[in-house]
């Protein structure tokens, strides 16, 4: 039997020359969910598992708790400032260099890169060295009362640095992909700059624009290290959500400090299914356009 | 046109802004790490206080971090009212960069503006698993000790003053002493940048045998996580650690916060602060409450930093400013 059945298998294997033998194949796909289950699954899990850990009334009184509330609604702030302005700057920034030829177009670019580039930590202590009481413009604006860091302004304005890239980012390559041709038509056919831009060019990288809007609002709402060097860590002003997990952690606090990071968490798996989401519209998109 | 849609969306979104709890007058304390717990008790009594006395309600703000850190922030512009860190030199760099108080700051309250002090234990495992029993077996090779960063931990440089003042001691004279710590600074793994960092890194992530401690930070720790857990050890002698507290004067001044700043420090010597300091093991200045909470903390010879070291100014230029024995010890 087994005689027999070598030949069998091995004419089947021949037949199908681009794949891997079944152990291989088992191998990778087994060492690939090993590896998604030790370093992503199991985390998400423990820290539903330690927010709930104490029960309900324990989680939602560590939600709903004065300081929890006031570092909800400053996450809420900051990313209902930094989301739209980047929008608006991202759509701008990347119409202007898929679209067009013009100087300091390279340069223009590397700087929309800066900040995946820099620690958050230096952005962070960038706006120390300028807004602060020694810095540059901080005895001016010490005299005239205005506060910029450790408050909601230099919050926000860290914020907007680091989330800068990710709309513009997105768009570009998909911009620059589809070419001028639609537009030159639109021209052609007499309408105006506002004109292509809402009728021509955005509704053709649609998808790519929300999902970039997405991806800067998780970075939005998740930063840590450049907001923590502005924030001036005061409890119940200018604490947000993550800054408020690391207190609640350090004060021995575990199941309010995981019930917290559960509200990150849950942003995180909410980003990823709209992600999802929108790559599979995406795709039938492109197939309905094939057709 | 689905734009569009996606745009009033986001624009609704921008309309969340927050509102904040009402009262007549807020004041911030910036202090360090481990007074969390502290200061959570004695605002809450003194928001009572205040109202009863001068029938003002006030709102009391806390920021807690690495000492060295906080007096940045204070520097860089956070606008504290009072500040309560763990050693007068970081006041004294605020005064100093910032102008923001005189320099005789530590003169305007009693006991050098020191209302409660503590000192520097050791904290180990159940069981004192590597035997640990003095300052000289935190230098044996194989024994692995947890202390913060003393560039940015005001805990971790009465650390490091204890440790070389018993080195100083115990082997003769101060390049003796800089050996020992030099010893058992390569026992070090991770410097965090505060003590509650550090007392994480020990009691939660289960790295080190041993943790140099404030003793009030030890004592915490055991409560909050069992005492079946950890043990402390008084080591053979230490150093007495006075934490500083100070109205900034250019911040009320411009907020109008000066009487209600000033009451806040001041009621930290009343009786009840000083028991509110003692029950969270702060070793109180009143010789009274001093007495009665006397039981709670272990008998250790303690030095002063103005004897052995002529003070902070000096003990900071010597030890802890750019290119100082802790410089040269942690690059090697």
């Amino acid at each position: 039997m087994t005689v027999i059945a070598l030949p069998v298998s091995s004419l089947a294997h021949r037949a199908r020359p681009t794949e891997e033998p079944v152990w291989v194949r088992w191998t990778l796909i087994g060492l690939a969910l090993a590896f998604l289950t030790l370093f992503l699954f199991v985390p998400l899990i423990s820290v539903f598992y330690e927010a709930l850990k104490k029960g309900w009334a324990v989680y939602i009184a560590a939600i709903t708790e004065p300081d929890a509330v006031s570092a909800i609604q400053l996450t809420l702030t900051a990313a209902a400032i930094a989301v739209p302005l980047n929008l608006i700057f991202g759509i701008a920034a990347a119409w202007a260099i898929a679209k067009f030829e013009f100087l300091g177009k390279n340069l223009l670019t590397t700087f929309i890169d800066l900040p995946f580039s820099v620690s958050p930590v230096v952005s962070g202590l960038i706006y120390v060295l300028v807004f602060g009481l020694q810095g540059w413009l901080g005895p001016w604006l010490a005299e005239h009362d205005i506060k910029v860091i450790f408050a909601v302004p230099g919050i926000v304005l860290a914020t907007i640095f680091v989330t800068v890239p990710f709309i513009a980012r997105e768009l570009i390559p998909l911009m620059q992909s589809q070419g001028t041709e639609e537009e030159e038509a639109a021209v052609v056919l007499g309408a105006r700059g506002w004109q292509i831009l809402f009728r021509v060019t955005l509704p053709n990288v649609k998808w790519g624009l929300l999902y970039g809007t997405i991806l800067c609002n998780a970075r939005a709402m998740g930063e840590f290290g450049a907001v923590s060097v502005v924030s001036g860590h005061i409890r119940g002003s200018t604490n947000t959500l993550p800054l408020h997990v690391e207190i609640l952690y350090n004060e021995y606090n575990f199941a309010a400090a995981f019930a917290v990071a559960s509200l990150l968490a849950m942003l995180a798996l909410v980003t990823l299914a709209l992600k999802t989401l929108i790559e599979s519209k995406n795709m039938q998109n492109d197939k309905g356009k094939n057709r | 046109m689905k734009i569009k849609t996606w745009l009033t969306g986001l624009a609704a979104a921008t309309v969340l802004i927050g509102g904040s709890a009402w009262a007549d007058k807020t004041i911030l304390n910036v202090s360090y790490d481990p007074t969390r717990e502290l200061y959570q008790e004695f605002n809450a009594a003194f928001t009572k206080h205040w109202e009863e006395k001068a029938r003002e309600k006030v709102a009391i703000k806390q920021s807690h971090g690495g000492s060295g850190k906080q007096a940045r922030s204070v520097i860089d512009g956070l606008e504290a009212d009072v500040v309560t860190l763990a050693l007068a030199n970081d006041i004294d760099a605020i005064a100093e960069k910032a102008k923001l108080l005189p320099d005789g700051w530590q003169k305007r309250l009693a006991h050098n503006s020191t209302p409660y002090t503590s000192t520097i234990v050791l904290l180990v495992r159940k069981g004192n698993p590597k035997n640990i029993k003095d300052w000289n077996d935190l230098a044996r090779p194989g024994v692995s000790v947890i202390t913060p960063n003393p560039k940015t931990s005001g805990g971790a440089r009465w650390n490091y003053l204890a440790a070389w003042e018993y080195g100083k001691r115990t082997y003769g004279d101060d390049a003796q002493a800089k050996e020992f710590v030099t010893k058992l600074y390569k026992n070090v793994p991770v410097l965090d940048s505060g003590a509650r960092g550090s007392t994480t890194t020990f009691v939660e992530r289960g790295i080190g045998d041993v943790f140099i401690s404030w003793e009030n930070e030890a004592f915490l720790a055991i409560r909050e996580l069992g005492p079946n857990k950890f043990e402390i050890i008084a080591p053979s002698i230490s150093i007495l650690a006075e934490p500083s507290v100070a109205v900034i004067d250019k911040v009320v001044d411009k907020k109008g916060t000066c009487q209600v700043a000033e009451a806040y420090l001041q009621h930290l010597y009343s009786e009840q602060g000083q028991e509110i300091a003692a029950r969270n093991f702060y070793r109180p200045a009143n010789a009274r409450v001093a007495a009665k909470y006397a039981n709670q903390f272990p008998s250790i010879k303690l030095f002063r930093i103005d004897d052995a070291f002529g003070g902070w100014k000096n003990a900071h230029k010597l030890h802890f400013a750019d290119g100082g024995t802790f410089d040269q010890i942690y690059q090697k």
